[in-house]
């Protein structure tokens, strides 16, 4: 028996909170809730990106809303700088 | 004074009329005067959770197009003196309901009763703004699923932009009741818990209405859950969210696992 496809089954829940989340941070600015975390992120990357190529899938999103105080976690895998200096060489 | 609450959704088949005449019979108990209106025209259901649908002589859109007076179409229950209903046409369509109708019953409502639930119908579109549109507060009913809690997002921008209250720039009380909550599915993260739903859509609880067999039972009997089974946990739950509503503070119970083994209490601050 696989038991991680048992494990992974049985904890859909965290998933649907994700998917939630990152939906309606897109959806609330779109249909022009202001919504600062949104802006944020988007902006944050742009900026990153200005600097180094981001690769889509390596970067992590996530977000946490609360009453008073939202949280925004944003991880970006950015290539080490002297490995690629290195490489170009 | 009187204090119209709208009880909306966005999904529909989510409990919006199951927990309109839970709240509305456990408000009423309390001698409060309560009305419950139906806003779903074409496809009513108040009245046959209230067991009242052999009694619907006139219905709310008779009221607002001025054809009957309010009284001869309001329906008072049998069991709760102080319960009362405005049934929706079955026959007609949302559009016969004019605005400034509306506004002028619910006006009049307001100096008859306590309290006026306004059962929303599903969705974004006129009936349901117009459900909405004249209300102090709203609860906004809400399953523990991706698509439920992402409607009832859409129906909080809604409630901020569409209602009298919004538009002078004042807030809407909104509240969130959960419905169909599966303690055991939740432990087991299979299904989105209580914290969870609160975070995503950042509002106070009005209560968690746990999945029952009573729920189907009373309405096949057309007596809310309330008066059926007032021991049972969804009727309970309705009793104590309707208290919240009227102010008093309590803590809210998140249903546990195994029954008997009582609840360990919630953290969160009901509005």
């Amino acid at each position: 028996m696989n038991w991680s496809l048992f494990f992974r089954r049985s904890n859909s829940a965290p998933v649907a909170r994700e998917r939630l989340q990152i939906l309606l941070a897109h959806e609330r600015s779109a249909l022009g809730r202001s919504n600062l975390i949104a802006v944020l992120q988007e902006e944050i990357l742009a900026a990153i990106s200005r600097h180094v190529s981001v690769e889509p899938d390596k970067v992590q999103v996530k977000m946490d809303r609360g009453a008073t105080v939202s949280t925004l976690e944003i991880e970006v895998e950015i290539p080490n700088l002297a490995t690629a200096l290195a490489a170009n060489s | 004074m009187a204090k119209v609450v709208v009880v909306t959704s966005g999904k529909g088949g989510v409990g919006k009329t199951t927990s309109t005449a839970g709240l509305g019979t456990a408000l009423a108990q309390t001698g409060q005067t309560v009305v419950v209106v139906d806003f779903d025209v074409g496809l009513r259901n108040l009245d046959l959770v209230l067991g009242a649908e052999r009694r619907v002589v006139f219905d709310f859109i008779n009221v607002v197009q001025g054809a009957v007076k309010l009284h001869q179409a309001l329906i008072r229950d049998k069991r709760v003196e102080t319960l009362w209903l405005l049934p929706a046409s079955q026959t007609r369509d949302k559009d016969a309901l004019s605005d400034e109708g509306v506004a002028r019953v619910i006006a009049e409502l307001r100096t008859r009763f306590d309290w006026i639930l306004c059962d929303s119908p599903a969705g974004i579109e006129r009936g349901a703004t117009l459900a909405m549109r004249h209300a102090d507060a709203a609860v906004i009913v809400t399953n523990p699923e991706v698509s439920s809690v992402r409607d009832s997002d859409r129906i909080i921008g809604l409630l901020d932009s569409k209602t009298e209250k919004a538009e002078r720039g004042e807030r809407i009380d909104k509240h969130i009741l959960i419905t169909r909550y599966d303690a055991g599915r939740a432990s087991r993260g299979e299904m989105l818990n209580i914290t969870d739903v609160l975070e995503i859509l950042s509002l106070p609880l009005l209560g968690i209405i746990p999945e029952s067999e009573e729920v189907l039972r009373a309405s096949n009997l057309g007596t809310p859950v309330v008066l059926n089974n007032p021991a049972s946990p969804p009727a309970r739950a309705y009793l104590e969210a309707a208290r919240r509503l009227m102010g008093e503070q309590l803590d809210v119970k998140v249903p546990s696992e195994k029954r008997g083994l009582f609840t360990k209490l919630f953290g969160r601050r009901a509005a």
